[in-house]
């Protein structure tokens, strides 16, 4: 245990220090806008040259997927060392080097569902964000009851020919992948959906993004129109993850990935306490407004401390499995009511739509993204519901 | 470290869990004790079986008979009293006094720890001045007189100080009321000539004193730490309370959160059990939320207090903050869930609700912790 404890430390002191010679002053800033992060894919390009040497830097050493095996593209870590170099990241404000629904979300799949040739093939794409991906998950006709989707894969021997449309897909434009679930059995609900990947660039496919509320169109409609997918990318990579029809399992599987991601649990911006940024920004605070301030860091500070237990708990087994269902549900609430104090503190600053000073009105169009926190990857209502039925174990259907 | 428990701590909770759901249980402590019209409000029995169980000296250096365990052990067994409603002087005396006596001398502990460890002992700490707690200001003095000191002031809301054998008094011995510095700890002795009681029973049928010092004379080496330099101890000793009853506030909310789940289980209107209305699940999910998290952060916060983080204080009040509102909203929406049998003294659930206002107001409520989160924080 004590060696243990001296070798956390050793690697506290070394991570440190790479940090320390690897990471640019510039990529120490909290991020400003859109193009601070860093998304990868075939067509991506860096801001500027510190984003390009730190994510280099990252990619070399695996540390772009910390906790993922080497082989793989990753660095390895133990659950304690992915810790500690969490820690110390967030010790320096170091910006996540590559941002990716690949590693949040279909790399996890992928690592517990895939054959070893997908885990080789693509893992490896993403650990290097070589491909930029996307999730082919709700319909219009199928948000919070995901299972009923109709994006139909006609079987036609080497391929499917996949006809229908997704909604809410994020950043569908921008993305070179897609990992889709796909109904391949119209007589079988739960039995009857492959999970599959596929390219954005096939014939057939086409995007068109939706203006949101904050004026931004992060969300596109996505539609399939005879497109041919090959069964099979090469030796032992097939197009599907899990087995054709059982695609439900892993859909479920990287919905608990993601609702930890919406969660914030890792820690980072939206788990900090906020109170003093507002008042050195403000100079003087209203009474009323500080109490709610209190009030607020109180539930995020406690907040922060539930992040760190969820996920020291998942490292070994110990969570509930519907328990991220109950981190979603709270960090999202959480994050809306940050952004409404945001906007109190702001006052009419906070309100600019599109001048310089705010940087095109960031603040409110942020806040007004984050209204989508408790609708996306599954309704605040829909946790409330799984929380009571699956760890509550309240009954009813 | 793992934000979880050990083994070893799983071990001690399951022990916990065992011995206060037996011998701590609410027919045979709380109501017992309550109906009797008990002036302790709890069994010196069940205090001298959690000294068997080695409960009383849990904080206590191995060195000094005990057991030398931190404020997550001691969050284990306090979750439990919550729990349970087990009415018991450990907080005071196992947690806040143990606290103080950890920084008193040679003598000072012989005297008084032995008596702990065997569960011979209760001891009460005492620091509020007036109905809120506050103890930025101190206004009861010690002024010194020959070798020792002449203790003036009151002190209220001095949980078991009737029942116990000493009590850690904070006095002032040099400055003006709201100074930071010139604050000492004293073990003050029961039958100190110059104390008066008035103890009066509170909602939760707990007791508590409000005191009188008419120039109580003490000796100088009834100081525990500095003289005038008591502000760092009495911090320690403060933050440990209120860490502790955070813990016991879990206790409190889970208990009071597996009634009502249950109750929601059994119950039927309009031909249905009332657990299949959404209307309640969602209420009941959304508690159930609240109160992991508050359980989350006062684990953090014993971690730190362990761990000498200068975050432990802190995060004290975040904790003590969270638990105030999760289980003031675990025993609200119990007893409206319960609907009108919650109202009745014969369900338990309105037990709870008594316990967790007292315990809401102990150390510090909501509104004090959040402020002080805020200076803390710098606003």
């Amino acid at each position: 245990m004590a060696k243990l404890q001296a070798d956390l430390e050793e690697f506290r002191g070394d991570t440190r220090a790479w940090l320390e010679a690897n990471c640019p002053p510039e990529m120490r800033q909290p991020v400003q806008g859109e193009d601070d992060v860093f998304w990868g894919g075939r067509n991506a390009a860096f801001k500027n040259d510190a984003q390009q040497a730190w994510f280099e830097a990252c990619r070399d050493r695996g540390y772009t997927v910390p906790a993922w095996p080497k082989e793989y593209g990753g660095a390895g870590l133990s659950p304690a060392e992915a810790k500690v170099l969490r820690e110390e990241m967030a010790h320096i404000s170091a910006r996540p080097p590559l941002s990716s629904f690949g590693i949040w979300m279909l790399g996890p799949a992928l690592l517990h569902f895939g054959t070893e040739g997908q885990k080789k093939h693509f893992l490896n794409q993403i650990a290097r964000g070589e491909i930029r991906w996307c999730q082919g998950y709700s319909e219009p006709g199928s948000g919070s009851d995901l299972v009923s989707l109709q994006t139909f894969g006609d079987d036609k021997g080497d391929h499917w020919v996949v006809n229908g449309s997704k909604i809410w897909t994020s950043y569908a434009d921008k993305a070179d992948w897609i990992f889709c679930l796909v109904r391949t059995d119209k007589a079988n609900k739960y039995q009857g959906i492959t999970f599959m990947l596929y390219d954005m660039a096939a014939a057939g496919v086409s995007t068109k993004p939706i203006l949101l509320i904050s004026g931004n169109s992060p969300f596109c409609e996505t539609f399939f129109d005879d497109v041919k997918v090959p069964k099979s990318y090469g030796e032992d990579i097939p197009a599907q993850v899990g087995e054709v029809n059982r695609g439900w399992d892993v859909a479920k599987y990287l919905l608990g990935h993601e609702r930890e991601m919406i969660s914030g649990a890792d820690g980072g911006a939206r788990t900090s306490a906020i109170g003093a940024a507002m008042k050195r920004a403000a100079g003087e605070l209203d009474p009323m407004l500080r109490a709610d301030l209190a009030m607020f860091d109180v539930d995020a500070l406690a907040y922060a401390a539930m992040g760190e237990k969820f996920l020291d708990e998942v490292k070994v087994g110990k969570s509930h499995p519907a328990f991220s269902n109950m981190m979603k549900y709270a960090g999202t609430e959480l994050n809306k009511r940050r952004h409404e104090l945001f906007m109190a503190a702001g006052g009419s600053t906070a309100l600019e739509w599109d001048s310089e000073e705010t940087r095109g009105g960031a603040r409110a169009r942020e806040w007004l993204r984050t209204k989508a926190n408790s609708i996306e990857g599954g309704t605040s209502e829909v946790m409330l519901g799984v929380v009571a039925k699956r760890i509550l174990e309240l009954p009813g259907a | 470290m793992a934000l979880y428990h050990t083994d070893d701590q799983a071990m001690l909770a399951d022990t916990a869990a065992q011995f206060m759901g037996e011998e701590g249980a609410i027919t045979k402590q709380l109501r017992h004790w309550r109906d009797a019209k008990c002036k302790d409000g709890f069994g010196h029995d069940l205090w001298k079986q959690m000294a068997e169980m080695g409960f009383t000296g849990l904080l206590v250096p191995e060195a000094d008979g005990g057991l030398g365990m931190g404020h997550v052990e001691a969050g284990i067994v306090l979750e439990e009293i919550g729990r349970n409603l087990t009415p018991s002087p450990f907080l005071t005396s196992s947690v806040m006094a143990a606290s103080a006596l950890a920084h008193a001398s040679e003598d000072l502990k012989g005297r008084w720890l032995p008596g702990l460890i065997a569960g011979d002992s209760v001891f009460a700490v005492a620091v509020d001045e007036g109905a809120k707690h506050r103890p930025e200001r101190i206004a009861c003095r010690a002024e010194k007189s020959g070798n020792g000191f002449r203790l003036t002031g009151k002190k209220d809301f001095v949980v078991h100080g009737a029942s116990a054998d000493m009590i850690v008094v904070a006095a002032r011995t040099a400055g003006s009321d709201d100074d930071e510095q010139g604050l000492t700890l004293f073990a003050v002795p029961r039958d100190a000539a110059g104390m008066g009681h008035n103890s009066v029973r509170l909602v939760d049928s707990s007791m508590a004193s409000h005191m009188t010092f008419d120039g109580i004379e003490l000796d100088g080496d009834a100081v525990i730490g500095e003289v005038d330099g008591g502000r760092d101890v009495l911090g320690r000793v403060l933050d440990a309370g209120r860490v502790g009853a955070a813990a016991e506030g879990v206790g409190v909310a889970r208990g009071s959160l597996d009634r009502t789940v249950d109750y929601l289980k059994q119950r039927k209107q309009f031909g249905k059990l009332i657990g299949e209305f959404q209307a309640l699940q969602h209420r009941a999910a959304h508690l159930y939320s609240e109160i992991e998290i508050a359980r989350a952060v006062t684990i953090k916060a014993q971690q730190l207090l362990d761990g000498g983080s200068q975050q432990a204080s802190l995060m004290a009040s975040v904790a003590k903050a969270k638990v105030g509102k999760a289980a003031g909203l675990a025993v609200k929406e119990g007893v409206q869930m319960h609907g009108g049998i919650g109202m009745t003294d014969e369900y338990d659930i309105g037990l709870y609700m008594k316990r967790d206002r007292a315990l809401a107001e102990f150390m510090g409520d909501v509104y004090y912790h959040a402020d002080r989160v805020a200076r803390l924080s710098g606003y």
